[in-house]
């Protein structure tokens, strides 16, 4: 039961967290764009109930729900986002390249895919024991820097899972036309294992991501996990050309409702409360927060 | 006296003997072939575990490295010709140079990549350039190029103990090269002054008052030296040369004392002329000399070509050298 309300919370967490992030652009306290991960909560929620603090983690263009999940702090967030000197890097990074601990983010498709095969080769190197995961989704599928990195990972054996968010459109093109041939394919002719779920139940992906992160720290070589879901919202912020109707469908596949179904009334309203309140300070905090001064960070 | 490629090779060799962080990636740099210009000869047969021969992928390559620097290691990476630079660039310029910024200084990416460029050898449009101009200004990135007169060795070292990525750009004609003794050779009537600093210029001053100052880097170097030569016997010209280590950032403390001096400034480059590194130091010396004078000297806005006839038309000639001399001191 506890890790049932901990899942869900992770995941309310991060939906409540974005939809302050979209409202708070109406009110102009925020700038600039950012990427939603509203819908594929179960992703994150899953995978960082199985991995351990000191794993290194390199996320995307869509990093939130990943480094809320990874146990990152809202209110850091937050005021990165809002463009103040508490934020995680000060403000020079922004929604997409945030670091964190061992986690970190670039907004380049393809191009952090061997940056985290490299950390993995220092992991490997240092015996730290550490593993690196690194998110990918459908699109990334169409950058060649991410086969260079496929090949090396298996020929040095490297303690690196890829996860692969299928969540069916690349900004607003359908995997139909972004995608030729087998997801599955392209990590098995490396021979990558590949483990596949299509599902947005957090406890299903949790078992999978179970299974493929012990593969990996087991020293085997990598591994990749792929996990077809749903983005409920625009890819950024406005450029969605899906229709109404398959806006209503996907909505059935809820993370939330799928898992909420295991909890009590009482402990979804719990979660409601407790989530409230740090998505709250967080913001609020951050927005009395000062913004980032140039001449005090330039360095010769 | 050791050569230009003896110096890079000892200072590899030194490098991962004295740190096991350094680790060396690259395209066929295993013994016994040791890299396409053997600069990384021995190094596999000594380190095997920190020598690492990898796939034709470039930017795979490099971003592997990225990745080893943020996480404790200092990768130097070879890059087999300059020309596949283009195939790294989105790891130079939106990854290695882009860390230590845009994570507030919170991260450090000791990143060394180094590749020959340049042509003179017959390679043809894609085994010939000098693309080292595509890096010039990028932030967070140093652009460096060893010659024949500072030691190679120690600007190699200095660039591996660089906590900021390096791209380290070595001409090719420059590996067979003996290192210069200063007063010696075609120095001796040179005084030669050094900047400190890891990747220090080096300004040479002639016995007599000089008509003017060429700024020039690598290879450039070797003939730069000759058009001086022929300038002060053919036309009794005296020059001062000023020889750049580091190409980006643009420090040009050295050059603008010369050019108070000379008034006149030509520069040199291998690279083609337009938007090169010469445009951009003439850009500086003129905004803050009013007056000053200057000419380019650089390669044809055109592929290398593969004949001979071809190339040496194209690539800039001590006579190219000699001529825009003559026509600035008119």
């Amino acid at each position: 039961m506890d890790h049932n309300f901990a899942l869900y919370k992770t995941m309310l967490l991060i939906r409540r967290f974005e939809e302050r992030l979209l409202s708070e652009f109406s009110t102009g306290k925020l700038v600039g764009t950012t990427h939603a991960y509203i819908g594929q909560e179960a992703d994150a929620a899953g995978i960082f109930s199985v991995t351990e603090p000191e794993d290194v983690v390199f996320s995307n263009h869509r990093c939130h729900g990943h480094f809320l999940a990874y146990g990152g702090e809202p209110y850091r967030l937050a005021a990165e986002l809002m463009g103040r000197a508490t934020g995680l890097v000060g403000g020079r990074g922004g929604s997409q390249h945030i670091h964190w601990r061992n986690f970190y983010s670039n907004g380049i498709q393809g191009g952090i895919v061997p940056v985290a095969t490299g950390m993995a080769l220092a992991e490997k190197v240092r015996a730290t024991g550490k593993i690196t995961l690194v998110f990918i989704g459908d699109g990334t599928l169409g950058e060649g820097a991410l086969y260079e990195s496929l090949n090396i990972a298996a020929l040095w054996k490297l303690h690196i899972l890829f996860v692969l968010e299928d969540n069916r459109h690349a900004q607003t093109t359908p995997v139909e036309k972004g995608v030729a041939g087998s997801m599955s394919g392209r990590f098995a002719a490396f021979g990558i294992p590949v483990w596949e779920r299509d599902t947005t139940d957090v406890l299903d992906i949790r078992s999978a991501a179970d299974e493929t992160v012990r593969a990996v720290r087991s020293g085997a070589g990598p591994a990749s996990l792929i996990l077809h879901t749903y983005r409920f919202s625009a890819h950024s912020k406005g450029d969605d050309p899906r229709s109404p109707e398959e806006l209503v469908r996907i909505r059935q596949f809820d993370p939330l409702t799928v898992h909420g179904a295991r909890l009590t009334a009482e402990e979804c309203t719990k979660a409601e409360s407790e989530v409230d309140a740090v998505i709250n300070d967080a913001f609020v905090r951050a927005d009395a927060d000062p913004f980032p001064v140039l001449g005090n960070q330039v360095r010769r | 006296m050791p050569t230009v490629l003896d110096r890079l090779n000892l200072a590899l060799h030194y490098a991962m003997e004295t740190d096991e962080r350094v680790t060396m990636l690259g395209e066929d740099i295993l013994d016994p072939y040791g890299g396409a210009f053997k600069v990384t000869r021995g190094l596999s047969t000594k380190f095997p575990k920190r020598v690492l021969t990898t796939p034709i992928s470039e930017a795979a390559i490099v971003g592997v490295a990225n990745g080893m620097a943020l996480r404790g290691l200092r990768p130097v990476v070879e890059i087999m010709f300059g020309d596949f630079v283009t195939l790294i660039a989105d790891q130079l310029v939106n990854h290695s140079s882009k860390f230590r910024w845009m994570y507030n200084d919170q991260v450090r990416v000791p990143v060394v990549v180094r590749t020959p460029m340049g042509g003179r050898r017959g390679y043809g449009p894609t085994h010939s350039q000098s693309l080292e101009k595509l890096f010039l200004g990028v932030p967070g990135l140093k652009v460096v190029a060893p010659n024949a007169l500072g030691d190679p060795a120690e600007l190699l070292a200095a660039a591996i103990a660089d906590d900021d990525p390096v791209l380290f750009v070595e001409h090719k004609l420059l590996y067979a090269r003996p290192l210069l003794e200063p007063g010696k050779g075609d120095l001796i009537d040179f005084q030669v002054e050094q900047t400190g600093g890891a990747y220090p210029a080096f300004t040479l001053r002639p016995a007599d008052s000089a008509r003017l100052t060429i700024a020039c880097y690598g290879y450039n170097f070797e003939l730069a030296r000759a058009a001086a030569l022929d300038l002060l016997m053919e036309h009794e010209i005296f020059v001062e040369i000023v020889l750049f280590s580091q190409l980006s950032p643009f420090d040009l403390a050295p050059l603008f004392s010369s050019l108070v001096r000379t008034r006149k400034l030509l520069t040199v480059e291998e690279g083609t002329l337009s938007l090169g590194w010469g445009a951009e130091v003439a850009a500086r010396a003129v905004e803050r000399m009013d007056g000053l004078r200057v000419r380019r000297v650089a390669a044809l806005d055109l592929p290398v070509a593969n004949a001979k006839s071809l190339e040496d038309a194209i690539l800039p000639s001590v006579q190219d050298i000699v001529n825009a001399a003559l026509s600035l001191v008119s």
